[in-house]
């Protein structure tokens, strides 16, 4: 099946109106959007429904837009069937404070480490998680740093841990930034 | 003033990189209120030699038997993610070729990969096959260092020596090719480094000729080995649904007796003109998805990178500019891509999503195949002994600069 088709397929399963819902068939990964609550019916419908049968849970990935109106973290899964190979990018927007969406860990296992790592680097707190603990970072970590407000501290535990921004200058200001040892 | 013979250095170290606060140690998954009579928590790693670098187990024993187990990763964390929102496309590769330090060609690829997608240009015929020849021989080398180094977990010496050194020899003619042995920085966007030298490919072809040989009797020597096979045959078994359930891939899927690999399933670089077979375990010894049906998926896969190289070197087109497509600036619109590739150790992909017009991307997700495998740890260590531990982590062949990132 293809993007459109699956799209369509979806919509028709969950019994979504045209137009109460936003989708891309023509991007370059065919993706749909629902609104938080419809996600674990989605999954459910997505892994068990004869024609899409989307078996593995390849990515989970958060994107912060502080920007937008209004200002949402965007979580995305990306989906393969190993059956049908086909593929599609189911996402969902949350509010920025307080942020929690329902875990899908009750449908595909990996998404417990994938809601492990948002929750670690973004702070959403997945509903019914069997065990939503830190993964990357150490448990006392100030805050959740892919946040794009999120600051950077000087130290930890006396260590200096603050980037510097001499390539970012570098790019912005138009320069040519060679990655090689010979640029 | 300095006594006579004094170095003038008062021995007073320029940092102090703890004080008295440490953190809260909270790390632990277990507590020891709700252990039952006779269990006991055991602390492995992370500077445990078997661990494959500097990952932490924790264990819940009984006697010899593990009752339960938790991974702690990050040990090895920088958030490469977050110091992509700062750096330009480009620079962005140096770090990718950190995460899984053993197969860099194989990362720098898939980002370069993506970040074509999102460009939407190509690459022409010399540079794909180029990148066809440098990521097989990478897998070449991953996979001799994942053969040897488990061979030696589980006791077997000699096998880890013959691996190393023909592994030694990739990367000699890696070094030839770009001047590094280990972070290659080698696959740009839009083109390679460098072309390869002269006599490169004669040199190349050379070492396929005298590593078959090798690989023939290091597989003689370990692989049907009956006390490799007592030791790996029946543990850690990975059902074909659980395989699936946890979304793992490359080597660690197809020992699980499912026939998936994206280099035929959805091909990249022209994947789909060359003639290979996709390696999938048939398990004769024991059931399907154990220890050794993953760890001889791997020295299978490597006769099928070879005749893949062999092919690609043959068909390599003789003339052509490797920089040809290199954009001086990488200014994609904006949009987002996924894009997928078969590394060593199971599929990389790379989310890139990026704002209209801009040098730098607006947020740069790896999703590493070594992090998910992992996921699934504890269940399959459940109820086997201590000493299987070794020979479940090594048999997943984890990077843990990949887990962590």
């Amino acid at each position: 099946m293809n993007g459109a088709q699956i799209i369509q397929r979806i919509a028709a399963g969950l019994g979504l109106e045209e137009g109460s819902f936003e989708s891309d068939p023509e991007a370059k990964d065919p993706w749909i959007r629902l609104p938080g609550d419809k996600l674990a019916a989605a999954a459910e419908f997505l892994k068990g429904d004869g024609e899409l049968e989307f078996d593995t849970l390849h990515c989970v990935s958060g994107v912060d837009w502080p920007g937008d109106d209004p200002p949402a973290i965007e979580v995305v899964y990306h989906l393969t069937s190993l059956t049908k190979k086909h593929w599609i990018v189911l996402k969902t927007r949350v509010a920025r404070a307080g942020a929690s969406l329902p875990t899908l860990e009750t449908v595909w296992k990996a998404a417990n480490w994938h809601e492990r790592e948002v929750y670690d680097l973004f702070g959403i707190r997945f509903e019914g998680h069997s065990d939503l603990r830190r993964i990357l970072l150490p448990s006392d970590w100030p805050g959740h740093p892919l946040l794009r407000d999120w600051e950077w501290p000087e130290t930890w535990h006396k260590i200096p841990v603050k980037a510097g921004r001499q390539m970012t200058d570098r790019a912005e200001s138009g320069q040519m930034t060679g990655v090689g040892p010979f640029d | 003033m300095d006594k006579p013979g004094s170095t003038g250095f008062d021995g007073a170290p320029a940092v102090t990189l703890y004080d008295e606060e440490l953190p809260p140690d909270n790390s632990y998954a277990f507590s020891p209120e709700d252990l039952e009579e006779d269990e006991m928590i055991l602390n492995m790693g992370p500077q445990h030699p078997s661990t494959h670098g500097v990952l932490r187990v924790e264990l819940k024993t009984d006697g010899e038997i593990v009752k339960d187990s938790r991974p702690h990763i990050g040990y090895l964390h920088r958030n490469f993610e977050k110091h992509a929102e700062n750096i330009d496309y480009q620079g962005v590769i140096p770090f990718t070729d950190r995460m899984d330090y053993v197969g860099s060609m194989g990362n720098s690829l898939a980002y370069a990969l993506t970040v074509e997608k999102l460009l939407g240009i190509g690459v022409g015929e010399r540079v794909a096959g180029i990148r066809v020849i440098t990521a097989e021989l990478q897998r070449i080398a991953s996979h001799l260092l994942a053969m040897g180094t488990y061979g030696m977990d589980i006791g077997a010496f000699t096998p880890f020596l013959l691996c190393f050194q023909q592994r030694e020899r990739v990367l000699d003619l890696f070094e030839w090719l770009c001047g590094a042995r280990l972070l290659y920085n080698y696959n740009w966007v839009g083109g390679v480094s460098h072309d390869l030298p002269e006599g490169w490919t004669d040199k190349c072809r050379r070492f396929l000729d005298e590593f078959v040989p090798v690989l023939d009797e290091v597989d003689k020597l370990l692989s049907h080995n009956k006390i490799f096979i007592r030791r790996t045959a029946d543990i850690g078994i990975i059902t074909p649904e659980m395989a699936k359930d946890y979304a793992l891939s490359g080597p660690n899927l197809r020992g699980s007796g499912i026939d998936w690999d994206l280099r035929r399933d959805d091909p990249y670089l022209g994947y789909e003109n060359y003639d290979f077979n996709v390696i999938v375990a048939d398990s004769p010894h024991g059931p399907v998805g154990s220890c050794w049906d993953r760890y001889f998926v791997r020295v299978r896969e490597m006769y099928e990178s070879v005749k893949i190289v062999r092919q690609a070197l043959d068909r390599l087109p003789a003339e052509g500019d490797v920089q040809e497509n290199v954009p001086r600036f990488v200014r994609p619109l904006a949009g987002e891509a996924y894009c997928r590739s078969e590394a060593p150790r199971g599929e990389l992909a790379f989310y890139i999503v990026a704002e209209n017009k801009k040098p730098i991307p607006y947020r740069v997700k790896g999703r590493s195949p070594c992090f998910v495998a992992m996921g699934l740890f504890h269940e399959i260590t459940r109820g086997e002994m201590i000493a299987d531990i070794i020979a479940i982590i090594g048999s997943l062949d984890i990077v843990l600069g990949e887990i962590d990132r």
